[in-house]
């Protein structure tokens, strides 16, 4: 495309059509499950029926001797793993758990947990096996809730678990406190005029990828092996599998597939490993695919969580001190985002005195994932919508409210040193000033909401190289996958710094055995720190190109300089014209041979993502149903490289946040099995629940990036359920606690409030 | 997934006589949208599956004033949209058939499929109960008729002995007055299954607004469909007021057995018996008050 773009830049800014779009509409492209090889046998995993037992025995003899079934495999055939944390690809893990999760040892901790896989020569002759796999269990009482959890005399889940509070004696479901303080809480509730405390629960939910899991094992005769899955993080899959297979890190290549939608639950481990062991035991290569069920039942979830949120503020506005309580699900083994909670709940606001107090809780459900901005979507339901009540008591508008109390350059951060340059008062004044909330909304039983929310982002580390090919076309090779836009984003920034169409840049995701280490897609770090490998790898081949034009010219390299895509002599005039990448590509053999312009970096210097949205409902008082009528998001880009997969973003996170908000839940029964394992009770938002979100983006670069990028994956998702609750308060007059606000809630507000009222008639009768 | 046998008979006698040697081992296979999800997750394993979609005799609309409607078990539900009789005589039990999953969920769902399958979410069923459709039914040692309203006897279990096929519905000609309405409540707007749904068929003296006949299906509040016979009673010689159309939805509530599970709660669940009950019998009698069936 050659419509050019605003602040100098000529690629960055326009919209130019995705290099794997053909590939992806005409069905080209091969995610992991489109994989196959000769001989290839087929895996399938048996699951826990129960959420907590301990298991007495397993018998494989009937299922193996079922003709077609070539091996089985137990935790007996994983190593024992040390029961403490370690460093292990981005973040610390418990290898035990990890492995513990893979195939249950002992005990099994959820429904759906894995006890054995099989390998057969179909996949329906590995599902029969399943049936034949004889495993006695003693059931032990199931705990589902953070609040069961904790009480004293709580039934265990993880015998050897220990936290710092409580010693190394005593047993325990908490897996951590984690507090965070400033001023003085009491000190500043006395200078309140007005404080809110209020109470919520949120429900587990899934993070709703459309491809479900999957992973091909090869493991070859001389000890190494490679895996074909889809994932967020090949090196990640690499290094959590050797660990859990008890196999050097260096003998297993990764292979990233194509990836339909992570969102963070596929930054971990579920079939690779199973893969590997059941290609090792056969010989051959082994695939597994999950089924919707097992996504549901043994993959991803967020925490369900209870929390607690009480803030003050003067009568002119100002928020004087502020306490929060999270208790967050981390599932059966520990590691829930409840410090991500702790620490995004109060990040919008500047507030003199707060005490956050924040636990991690191990309960008879899968093992929490990642899940885009893990932990803030939760807190910030709460923090929002006390805030939003809190406004209403100051008589002061919501948005102003955001303004007078915002987190700005110099702003202490919750945890940490204080904001450097951030965008948050921007996306309120964007949201201010949209025709959206200018918009005058009429008519009964509407309302309209707002809320901001607050994401870390991340660094970390990634690599790039970029080739220049003899015709003068560019390759761009990275380890971080596709998963939004990230080829044309990364291929984008490459032709920026190098002055070539964006059409001659061809960007390839490599596998790991052939491109530097890169950390897992997370914290929204893709564009932020591979674009910025991308960017010095770019301007690597710059100064090569420099160099070899230097040796044509017979001039010294700081004699050549190179604008607008030409290489040109510093001294203008005399013979020597000036020359294009695609000029000089044909001579390089003559200068010195192919040009590859290399970077890593560990990127420092992440900027905070944040965003505000305004959403309008309109709410059935005889059902209690919320249809959205209008939803708009304004969200501090940094620098949008490919706008319209930033809009693709904050739309995505947004129609996440609004399903999280409406009618999405775990719904486990009283045996602790989960009853809607299917996407017809597992309520996503389909497209007629959703209007068109309206998207502004705010460009407040990142100090200290070449091209002031800010992450913008993540933080879309946090506003949505506060704005949706603010928006249904304003609509029918009941301030819900609640996640989902499904129907039957909702309706048995309105019901509550219309008693009271009858009754406060009643009263004055 | 376990090894199964599949036939595709070309006549009625054939398919009973199939379905009567396999007894409890085969499974009629009408569209499919329920079955083949039954197999894969293995909650049902016949070892024989009969596909009744070849026999003329269950592909049939067949309608007149006279007589009334012939609808057969294994018509699309696409195919009852598509049929302009359907929609004109019959717009409650159309508007279940084409509420039914997605377009291309109802080119292969069908209204026998839905009934017989056996679930209290069946959107066609109250539609069904709320018209008096009768259940025709052909077995090893016969025919019988069945109405659909004592069809089901609990989640998943149906009159249908082994070997006994569902043939078609026999639903009364329309009166001159006459017209029916189904609604049902989704969480959802699409792509999804009744938390509750209501059918009601009214037949009115428009002379007066008096109700010559009524009657009203509730789905989704019970083990079973629910035909409402205290509600629909009241209903009748009565003028359709907003007090006759507050006490049918009182009786309605009165009949709904339903319980706490992940798609409501009891106590919503009835509330919402009453919300569309009232909301089913406007939207009948207005159709009914517009309509001149002869």
């Amino acid at each position: 495309m050659a419509a050019s773009s605003s602040n100098g830049f000529r690629v960055i800014g326009t919209r130019p059509i995705r290099h794997d779009g053909v590939d992806k509409v005409t069905g080209r492209a091969k995610y992991g499950a489109d994989y196959a090889f000769p001989g290839m046998l087929y895996g399938k995993v048996l699951r826990s029926p129960h959420p907590h037992a301990n298991i007495k025995s397993i018998k494989i003899d009937k299922a193996l001797a079922l003709p077609g079934v070539k091996a089985i495999v137990t935790s007996a055939d994983l190593p024992a793993l040390p029961d403490k944390m370690e460093a292990a690809g981005e973040q610390a893990i418990n290898l035990n758990h990890l492995s513990m999760n893979i195939l249950a040892r002992g005990k099994v901790l959820y429904d759906g947990h894995p006890i054995a896989a099989v390998a057969a020569t179909s996949p329906h002759i590995a599902e029969e096996a399943l049936r034949l796999i004889e495993v006695e269990y003693e059931l032990l009482p199931p705990v589902m809730t953070v609040e069961d959890a904790m009480k004293p005399g709580a039934t265990i889940l993880l015998p050897s678990l220990r936290n710092k509070e409580d010693g190394p004696d005593k047993e325990t479901n908490v897996a951590a406190h984690l507090q965070f303080k400033r001023g003085d809480v009491a000190e500043g509730f006395k200078q309140a005029d007005y404080v809110i405390e209020r109470e919520f629960k949120t429900a587990m939910v899934h993070q709703g990828y459309i491809e479900p899991h999957n992973a091909v094992g090869i493991y070859n005769a001389d000890g190494h092996a490679t895996i074909y899955c889809s994932t967020q993080g090949s090196f990640v899959v690499r290094a959590l599998s050797a660990a859990v297979l008890g196999i050097p890190e260096g003998k297993i290549k990764v292979v990233p597939a194509e990836i339909g939608g992570g969102f963070g639950g596929k930054t971990t481990i579920y079939l690779e490993p199973l893969s590997v062991l059941l290609s090792q035991k056969t010989g051959h290569p082994v695939k597994l695919t999950m089924t919707r069920a097992e996504v549901l039942r043994a993959t991803g979830p967020t925490s369900g969580s209870t929390i607690r949120c009480k803030m003050g503020a003067t009568k002119d506005g100002k928020i004087v001190a502020a306490q929060c309580w999270l208790a967050y699900e981390a599932g059966a083994f520990p590691g829930s985002p409840v410090g991500a909670g702790a620490m995004t709940i109060l990040a919008p606001y500047n507030i003199p005195n707060i005490l956050v107090d924040a636990y991690d809780v191990v309960v008879n459900r899968p093992k929490t994932a990642a899940y885009r901005a893990p932990g803030a979507s939760n807190a910030a339901m709460a923090s929002e919508t006390v805030l939003d009540e809190l406004a209403e008591k100051c008589g002061i508008d919501p948005l102003e409210m955001r303004l007078l109390n915002g987190s700005e350059e110099g702003t202490p951060q919750t945890v940490g040193p204080p904001f450097k340059r951030i965008g948050f008062k921007e996306t309120v004044e964007a949201i201010k000033n949209s025709d959206h909330y200018k918009s005058k909304l009429t008519g009964p039983n509407r309302g309209r909401g707002v809320a901001s929310g607050f994401w870390f982002n991340v660094g970390l580390q990634s690599s790039a190289t970029v080739n220049i090919h003899t015709d003068g076309t560019v390759s761009v090779v990275i380890g971080s996958v596709d998963i939004g836009g990230t080829r044309a984003a990364q291929a984008m920034i490459a032709a920026e710094v190098l002055g070539v169409d964006i059409n001659d840049v061809r960007p390839t995701i490599a596998d790991t055995d052939s491109i530097g280490h890169t950390d897992v897609t997370g914290g929204s770090r893709t564009c932020f720190a591979t674009g910025w490998a991308v960017y010095e790898a770019a301007q690597d081949c710059v100064r090569q190109l420099k160099e070899r034009a230097a040796k044509l010219w017979e001039k010294k390299p700081d004699e050549v300089v190179f604008e607008n895509g030409m290489l040109k002599p510093a001294q203008p005039g005399g013979e020597l014209k000036p020359m294009s990448i695609k000029q000089i590509a044909p001579r390089l053999a003559r200068t010195g041979g192919p040009i590859v312009g290399r970077a890593t970096v560990n990127a420092r210097g992440v900027g905070p993502a944040f965003a505000t949205v305004c959403v309008d409902v309109e709410v059935d008082p005889d059902t209690g149903k919320t249809q959205i009528l209008r939803a708009t998001i304004a969200q501090d880009a940094g620098k949008a490289i490919h706008p319209s997969y930033v809009e693709g973003q904050m739309q995505g996170g947004m129609a996440q946040g609004l399903g999280w908000g409406l009618n999405e839940e775990y719904f486990y029964d009283d045996r602790g099995i989960l009853r809607n394992t299917g996407l017809l009770d597992y309520r996503m938002p389909t497209c007629l629940d959703l209007p068109p979100i309206e998207t502004i983006i705010v460009e407040v670069p990142t100090p200290g990036h070449p091209l002031g990028i800010r992450g913008v994956g993540e933080v879309s998702i946090v506003p949505p359920p506060a704005a949706l609750a603010n928006a249904i308060y304003r609509a029918v007059g009941v301030r819900m606690t609640e996640l989902p606000m499904s129907p039957p809630r909702v309706l048995k507000a309105i019901l509550q409030k219309r008693a009271a009222g009858e009754a406060q008639a009643a009263a004055a009768d | 997934m376990h090894a199964i046998n599949y036939e595709a008979p070309k006549s009625l006698d054939e398919a009973v006589k199939l379905l009567a040697a396999h007894g409890e081992k085969a499974r009629p296979l009408s569209g499919g949208t329920d079955l083949l999800i039954q197999l894969r997750a293995g909650t049902r394993r016949p070892e024989f599956v009969v596909d009744i979609k070849k026999i003329p005799e269950l592909r049939r609309i067949s309608f007149s004033l006279q007589h009334g409607l012939k609808l057969g078990a294994a018509v699309p539900c696409i195919e009852i949209h598509e049929n302009s009789d359907m929609r004109k005589y019959y717009p409650g039990l159309t508007e279940a058939a084409h509420l039914i999953g997605s377009l291309q969920i109802q080119s292969r769902a069908t209204v026998g499929g839905n009934l017989c399958n056996g679930s209290p979410a069946a959107d066609t069923t109250p539609a069904l109960i709320a018209l008096g459709a009768q259940a025709r039914i052909v077995g090893p040692k016969g025919e019988r008729m069945v109405p659909v309203d004592g069809f089901c006897l609990a989640p998943g279990r149906t009159v249908l002995q082994p070997g006994e096929l569902l043939v078609e519905f026999h639903i009364p000609a329309p009166e001159r007055h006459s017209s029916d309405a189904y609604l049902r409540f989704i969480p959802r707007n699409e792509m999804d299954i009744a938390v509750v749904g209501v059918g009601a068929a009214l037949s009115l003296d428009v002379s007066d607004d008096r109700v010559v006949e009524a009657r009203i299906g509730l789905g989704a509040v019970g083990p079973t469909p629910i035909f409402a016979a205290e509600a629909s009673k009241s209903l009748i010689g009565k003028t359709l007021d907003a007090a006759a159309i507050e006490n049918a939805a009182r009786l309605a509530i009165a009949a709904a057995t339903p319980i706490d599970d992940m798609r409501g709660t009891a106590e919503f669940r009835r509330h919402v018996v009453g919300v569309l009950t009232r909301r089913a019998l406007a939207k009948a009698a207005e159709r009914a008050r517009e309509a001149n069936q002869r």
